[in-house]
């Protein structure tokens, strides 16, 4: 096994991102920072561990969202990400 | 009944084990009654907390099952030997007992009667789960949208929902199941005998003349097969999604 195979998808940081966000965010379009592609994060990369969850961009591998966690508080990090459409209808 | 009334974080909540059925040896449906639960669309997950009284915590995501039409929820987890939570799912737990989850999870990989299709479904090993509460929300529903699924197993015992999906095409024309055994098949197998492929690709799935909507879940070297596979036979990228499950979750 490589470590590819820690990969999951979007889905995977759905648990973690729906505690932080009241709308759906695995359906949500984000902007990366680094290369401008467009997509939901259910199409990204997700690397999780029991330390924390970084999604990332699908096109150039850039870290879009990171997010660590620690006792009682997460520390969320999104200077990969330049613009996340969140869509609020139900 | 499918979507929530009003948006709202997810909080870890408690539901009770109301029944468990042994699906196959290594695994077993957990039937949840989680009061206060809003209802979920099929292919969403839940994360699945376990906590030791010395405050170590370990969770996982586990695939809904049931479909969005049954009031309680299912969960079907496979047992991993070196699993931190699986043995523990399948071994331990009781019916009574309670356990900690989160969820409904992930409006991306769902799917909805009125998405429409046709459906092109590809599974490995316990990446039927989401597939199987598609395939349930389908009948619930009464749907004519075609559907076929091509679902891989390592052997005849161990094809998990053998004796349910092979109900579900029976009573429908307009679903197509196809098996494939990658160790071992039984002497009279009519069905495939290896790993997921290209060419078989191109003998079971809809001609991407179709538009077809595919969903491909499973381990992830069977995920990026297949995905790649469907884009170079004319699959639109963005007609597939895809859910890999890892080695071994570890989803915070």
């Amino acid at each position: 096994m490589t470590s590819d195979e820690q990969h999951l998808d979007g889905n995977a940081a759905g648990g973690v991102l729906g505690q932080i966000f009241a709308f759906e965010t695995t359906t949500a379009e984000v902007i990366c920072a680094n290369c401008d592609a467009v997509g939901p994060i259910g199409a990204a990369v997700v690397y999780a561990t029991a330390m924390g969850t970084i999604v990332r961009c699908p096109g150039c591998g850039e870290a879009l969202i990171r997010i660590a966690h620690g006792p009682q508080r997460y520390w969320v990090d999104f200077s990969g990400t330049r613009l996340m459409q969140l869509s609020t209808a139900e | 009944m499918e979507r929530t009334a009003l948006p709202r974080r997810l909080k870890w909540q408690l539901g009770r084990v109301v029944d468990i059925v042994d699906e196959t040896p290594r695994c077993r449906s957990l039937a949840l009654d989680v009061p206060g639960w809003t209802g979920h669309t099929a292919g969403q997950h839940v994360d699945v907390r376990l906590r030791a009284e010395d405050g170590y915590q370990a969770q996982r995501s586990y695939s809904i099952a049931s479909p969005p039409e049954e009031r309680r929820i299912t969960l079907t987890v496979e047992r991993l030997d070196d699993g931190e939570v699986s043995p523990y799912l399948t071994d331990v737990l009781q019916v009574g007992d309670q356990l900690e989850l989160r969820g409904p999870i992930g409006g991306y990989f769902t799917w909805r009667v009125a998405d429409g299709g046709p459906l092109l479904l590809i599974a490995g090993g316990s990446g039927i789960v989401p597939l199987m509460a598609m395939l349930r929300h389908r009948a619930a529903q009464r749907s004519t949208v075609p559907a076929r699924l091509l679902y891989s197993s390592r052997a005849f015992d161990e094809i998990i929902y053998r004796q349910g999906l092979a109900q579900l095409a029976e009573a429908d024309p307009t679903l197509m199941v196809t098996h494939t055994l990658t160790r071992r098949q039984p002497p009279d197998w009519a069905g495939y005998g290896r790993r997921i492929d290209r060419a078989m690709l191109a003998e079971v799935a809809w001609p991407p003349s179709e538009q077809a909507l595919a969903f491909v879940c499973g381990p992830t070297a069977l995920v990026e097969t297949v995905a790649s596979a469907l884009v170079e036979l004319g699959y639109a990228a963005l007609r597939v999604k895809t859910e890999r499950f890892g080695p071994s979750g570890g989803t915070a």
